[in-house]
């Protein structure tokens, strides 16, 4: 089956005049439909970087970008794939009411119908956020906002979810149960998600393959499939299975280059 | 608010009330020195001015005000005077206002545009605006329209420069919020910009209304006929202090009323948010 989607060669370098900075160089990588698929690497890697790209926020300087195999040229916001991205903070505004936040992306592409808008309630109820929902953002809980953020996300029905770093605002235990929370409901629905994170442990517990990214200027150093014999419903579980501990060593391993001290 | 709702359906415990009677005493204890102080200031001055410490002729005193006040009242100049003042005001006000929204909205969307325009702008603000006055005169003869374009220069451009400024301080992330939701810079200055930058607009605003009265008397005193400001230069100009002082303390009181307005519309604006 074809590539949800697929970067050939994908280039970028940012420029100052102080110079020229490369973020990202050469990356290959290809996510399938429907797949769960989290980037990691060193911090400062150029993964927003990436992320800003495949969004089209940002044209790659080399390279292209092919979305169910259209060209990124060709692309356009209307046509086949729709993307969403969650960003590393909710940024739900304060002047809106958590409902008129969550209608955001609907007003702006001017598809704000009835159909459109039942799909949000459902959501609200789903992620039991309905009660909340003529609240103003700053009475929510930080786990609330997270599931806010996704519904204000999937409300523009996304066929590929970028995440990046969306749990980086939460303290530890939060981030435990928020993230596999939020992950599960992307499963559910069956949207292909790509994640990125620095957490290794996050990145295995979550997703069916990871991608290690080099340090900057970033390419892909190595690519992991992570398979569960239970369900990935309960963060703990996964954390404490012995598949678990061996991801986690082989992927300690690629990033260090085999030096167990920093 | 949804919260304090919610509170005030619950019982008040004893610690709750002893909270609230003490926040009210004190409140009361404010506004009740702040008259003292008032009063006291009225009473001296008036002493001082009987008992002959001070000269009346040239310190005037609150009954000699509140005389001349009533003779305003009479003769109708009051209503001239304070009228064309207040209009003036209001008038270069609400331009300054417009013209700053709208100058920091088209500096914002077009980058370059800012980078060509702000050295001019920093040097219009740092100009003492006193200095435009003889050539407004010039070009605009003496009437309201030198005063409203005075009352414009004095707060126009550092109104324009801090909106700017604020706009673009505006978290980047959040414009990024708009762009991967598929909106396009316009939709980043309707949804996040401008409504982010309510407080600000509103502080300027405070600013402003007493910077457009600032221009108004300055142009008043240098090119009118009617109007406050005309007032304290002619009381000046003849000896008539009682003239002077009764316009200042109208001018005191339009400063307060228009602080006040400003004051309840921040006041709604928190209510909603």
């Amino acid at each position: 089956m074809q590539p949800i989607l697929s970067l050939r060669d994908v280039s970028y370098s940012y420029h100052n005049l102080k110079g020229e900075t490369p973020a990202l160089s050469h990356i290959n990588l290809q996510v399938s439909e429907g797949s769960f698929v989290a980037v990691v690497g060193p911090s400062g890697c150029g993964k927003s970087t990436l992320l800003s790209l495949i969004a089209g926020l940002l044209p790659p300087e080399d390279g292209e970008i092919l979305y169910r195999g259209l060209s990124s040229k060709d692309y356009c916001p209307d046509s086949a794939l729709k993307i969403g991205y969650m960003l590393q903070r909710d940024h739900l505004f304060e002047w809106r009411t958590v409902y008129q936040n969550l209608i955001l992306g609907l007003e702006l592409t001017h598809s704000l119908t009835k159909e459109n808008t039942d799909y949000i309630l459902k959501l609200l109820h789903d992620y039991g956020l309905y009660s909340f929902k003529d609240k103003k953002p700053s009475e929510l809980s930080g786990g609330m906002r997270q599931r806010a953020a996704l519904i204000r996300t999937m409300a523009i029905r996304p066929d590929l979810l970028l995440l990046d770093e969306p749990f980086s605002a939460l303290d530890f235990q939060t981030r435990l149960f928020v993230s596999a929370d939020i992950a599960n409901i992307i499963r559910e629905t069956g949207k292909t998600a790509l994640l990125i994170t620095h957490d290794l442990s996050e990145a295995i517990t979550l997703a069916d393959r990871v991608i290690v990214l080099s340090k900057r200027p970033a390419s892909v150093k190595r690519e992991m499939s992570i398979l569960y014999e239970i369900s990935r419903e309960d963060p703990l579980a996964i954390r404490s299975t012995a598949a678990y501990q061996e991801y986690f060593n082989q992927l300690w391993e690629v990033l260090t280059d085999g030096k167990t001290t920093v | 608010m949804g919260k304090q709702r919610s509170n005030a359906q619950q019982p008040v415990s004893a610690r709750q009330q002893n909270f609230l009677r003490d926040h009210h005493r004190h409140h009361h204890r404010i506004t009740f020195g702040r008259f003292l102080l008032l009063f006291f200031f009225l009473a001296f001055w008036e002493a001082a001015s009987r008992l002959a410490w001070i000269d009346s002729f040239f310190f005037s005193s609150p009954s000699g005000i509140i005389r001349y006040l009533g003779q305003m009242l009479t003769d109708g100049s009051f209503f001239t005077h304070t009228g064309i003042t207040l209009f003036e005001t209001i008038a270069s006000f609400v331009l300054v206002t417009g013209l700053s929204l709208f100058s920091a909205t088209l500096l914002w969307y077009k980058n370059s545009l800012s980078e060509v325009l702000e050295p001019y702008l920093v040097v219009l603000n740092a100009l003492p605006k006193s200095a435009l006055a003889p050539l407004l005169i010039v070009w605009l003869g003496t009437g309201s329209n030198t005063i409203i374009v005075a009352g414009i220069s004095v707060a126009v451009f550092g109104s324009i420069i801090s909106l700017y400024t604020g706009f673009c301080q505006v978290d980047p992330e959040m414009c990024k919020l708009i762009y991967t939701l598929g909106g396009n810079r316009k939709d980043a200055l309707v949804k996040v910009i401008l409504p982010s930058s309510v407080p600000l607009i509103l502080s300027s605003m405070k600013v402003n209304i007493g910077l457009s009265l600032v221009g108004v008397i300055i142009g008043e005193f240098l090119a009118a006929r009617r109007g406050l400001g005309y007032l304290i230069i002619y009381g000046s100009q003849v000896f008539q202090l009682n003239m002077v002082i009764t316009s200042i303390i109208i001018l005191c009181a339009i400063a307060m009323v228009f602080y006040k307005l400003i004051q309840s519309a921040e006041h709604y604006y928190r209510k909603k948010a």
